[in-house]
């Protein structure tokens, strides 16, 4: 990509395990999340992907370290978390469905604006909401309620929103599950765009998808980093075969 | 919808600066319908202030002026509860607390003023031993009641509110909550007879910041004060639902896990409303005591509580007006029909009040978007005043 590799902002994740109870559901993992790409992760069911996302922005409790500008982001509140720049999204869109299109955008830009001001109405439409609209692609429904949209277009305003909070990491679980093939090269290519100089966590299970977008990919199982690489190395990757393999194979024989 | 300036990147790693975008064309001119949408509530102001400033003194006698003024007061208090659970999503079931920290520090003044320089309020030498506790000392001063009538609600729901809010009670255990903040102080307030003269409270008050009480003047200028506060509350309450705070704090009712994920603290979006609405009650309290001339522990307790709320259910919580015309309704209706049925007028509140819960969930209110959904209208926009969580069905539009 553009980006270059010298890249001041990373997340290094070391050791990063999250224990419910004496389950593992994340044992260990070590990853390095850097700027520039659409790094992609992958994994069966239960292979801890989400779990790993939830500990990176406070929603469950991980040990071990998440350094991103010298901040430990493990012992960070959530809403810290995403004031120093990383966003998520969640499995099913959650957008404020009864406030417009815009008012969403608005919202989630007033994150950096000072809590005075915000006794007032808005005025005019911040830019950066503007070009937020345009690069989803929403500008004609900004007025509509966020209710109404299809289920591809709430997942772009998820994106578009954290585009206007200027989120530097993009944790976006399972964003083109459900959407039609047409969505989800609109969405492969709306990610291409954004991507600039910010890291892009891609959660998935379409393959297909992952092929033609993704530019680095980190297969999990059971709660553990199982390969990493590009597209062409995991794929090759004799482990990732027989885990993607493995559990056709169990899933078929447990019916 | 599509994404249209997808076409255009298709190039490899082309088109990454979301900044080339082409002009906007999402802003909307202003029209006639969205001129009415923003500054339709103003002009309804307007004809509030009219009939509760002009038309009321001029027509009404002095017997009704006095209880529309104390439905004035109840309507303050009500107001604040609107911002609160329509707005903000708490069921706040102890409004009845704030009310009377208002309440009792204004009729402590005007105790002290009845009692005269260096005196002690009567009840003192009646059920105790005539000493005065120190901390009525400072009430004597009426910049300073003023200043606790503002202050004292504003620490006490602070404290109160970021102990429970910060620790994410909500729904069913904040009512409760709330509730039993009520219970507690109308029983600290009757144990506590000698400094707050219990279960009958506070009464016999002669003058209000040096004026008589008596003096017809002196009583249509306290209902002047008390309908010119319902309409500078109005204009607030305006302008805070219109504001980003308004819609932010909306949102936090609706998903408050994903306001959190956007970089907000939600328990501070709603400490704001909480201690906004206890001022109000305050400041409605306050109001009250020199137009009804008494406060009792029956005027702040559980079921007053849940008065003032039945009053914003009725009128519609979420709306601007609904939280006001619920709780001049609530009080005309409780007054005529106790005059005509003394002791069965409850069960004509209660009765209406299921009706409309269940007709109406949004209370009377929502009938006017409901109404203005069926005309053909230029803009499609919904405002953000619905009651999401009982009519998700009805665009609302700001009553």
């Amino acid at each position: 990509m553009t980006a270059s590799f010298l890249a001041e902002d990373y997340l290094e994740i070391r050791d990063l395990t999250v224990d419910f109870d004496g389950f593992k559901a994340v044992d260990g993992v070590d990853l390095t999340l850097l700027q520039g790409r659409l790094h992609f992760l992958i994994g069966p069911n239960g292979a801890g992907k989400t779990t790993l996302v939830d500990a990176l922005t406070g929603l469950v409790r991980g040990t071990g370290g998440a350094k991103f500008r010298d901040h430990d982001l493990l012992t960070m509140k959530s809403h810290m978390i995403v004031r120093l720049g990383i966003g998520r999204t969640f499995q099913t869109a959650s957008v404020f469905e009864q406030l417009s299109v815009l008012q969403n955008l608005d919202i989630a830009a007033g994150v950096h604006r000072a809590a005075r001001r915000s006794v007032f109405a808005r005025g005019r439409v911040p830019e950066r909401v503007e070009q937020a609209l345009e690069t989803i692609g929403l500008a004609d429904l900004a007025h509509r309620p966020a209710g109404i949209l299809a289920h591809g277009q709430k997942q772009w305003l998820e994106v578009g929103m954290l585009l206007v909070q200027d989120a530097k990491v993009m944790f976006l679980d399972e964003t083109v599950a459900g959407m039609s093939s047409g969505e989800r090269e609109e969405t492969g290519e709306l990610l291409k765009r954004i991507v600039g100089d910010r890291t892009i966590v891609v959660i998935e299970h379409d393959m297909d998808f992952m092929r033609r977008y993704a530019d680095f990919v980190t297969v999990m199982h059971t709660g553990r980093v199982l390969a990493e690489g590009t597209v062409a190395e995991v794929q090759a990757d004799q482990r990732v075969q027989e885990v993607y393999l493995g559990t056709a194979t169990e899933a078929a024989t447990h019916g | 919808m599509t994404l249209t300036t997808t076409r255009s990147a298709n190039e490899p790693g082309g088109g990454a600066d979301p900044a080339v975008a082409p002009p906007a064309h999402g802003r909307r001119r202003a029209s006639p319908a969205r001129l009415l949408d923003t500054y339709g509530s103003l002009i309804a102001i307007g004809v509030i202030a009219v009939v509760l400033l002009v038309w009321a003194p001029s027509s009404l006698s002095q017997f009704r002026l006095d209880n529309l003024g104390k439905y004035c007061a109840l309507a303050l208090a009500s107001m604040g509860i609107g911002l609160a659970w329509g707005r903000g999503g708490m069921l706040v079931l102890g409004q009845g607390v704030f009310f009377g920290l208002g309440a009792y520090a204004m009729a402590m003044h005007m105790k002290l003023e009845a009692a005269g320089p260096g005196g002690v309020p009567d009840f003192m030498t009646l059920y105790g031993d005539g000493t005065m506790p120190s901390w009525w000392e400072p009430f004597r001063s009426a910049p300073f009641t003023i200043f606790a009538i503002v202050a004292l609600p504003a620490v006490v729901s602070f404290i109160l509110g970021y102990a429970i809010v910060k620790r994410r009670v909500k729904g069913a255990y904040f009512a409760i909550l709330t509730q039993a903040m009520a219970v507690a102080f109308a029983t600290l307030l009757i144990a506590t007879i000698k400094q707050t003269g219990g279960f009958n409270g506070l009464n016999t008050f002669s003058t209000v910041f040096g004026h008589n009480l008596f003096d017809p003047e002196v009583k249509r200028n306290l209902y002047r004060v008390a309908a010119g506060l319902v309409v500078v509350f109005l204009l607030v309450l305006w302008q805070l639902y219109r504001s980003r705070y308004g819609e932010l704090l909306v949102a936090t009712r609706d998903a408050e896990e994903r306001i959190r994920f956007l970089g907000y603290d939600p328990a501070n979006i709603k400490l704001v409303a909480f201690v906004i609405a206890a001022v109000m009650a305050s400041i409605g309290g306050a109001v009250f005591v020199p137009i009804a001339g008494i406060i009792s522990p029956t005027n702040v307790d559980a079921s007053a509580s849940i008065m003032l709320l039945a009053g914003v259910a009725l009128g519609g919580r979420a709306s601007l007006f609904g939280p006001v015309l619920g709780a001049i309704a609530v009080g005309y209706g409780r007054s005529t029909l106790s005059e005509t049925f003394p002791t069965q007028w409850t069960y004509f509140l209660g009765a209406l009040f299921i009706v409309v819960i269940v007709l109406l969930p949004g209370g009377v209110a929502s009938l006017w978007p409901k109404l203005r959904s069926r005309w053909p209208s230029p803009t499609a926009e919904t405002p953000a005043n619905g009651d999401h969580d009982v009519d998700r069905s009805q665009p609302a539009v700001p009553a």
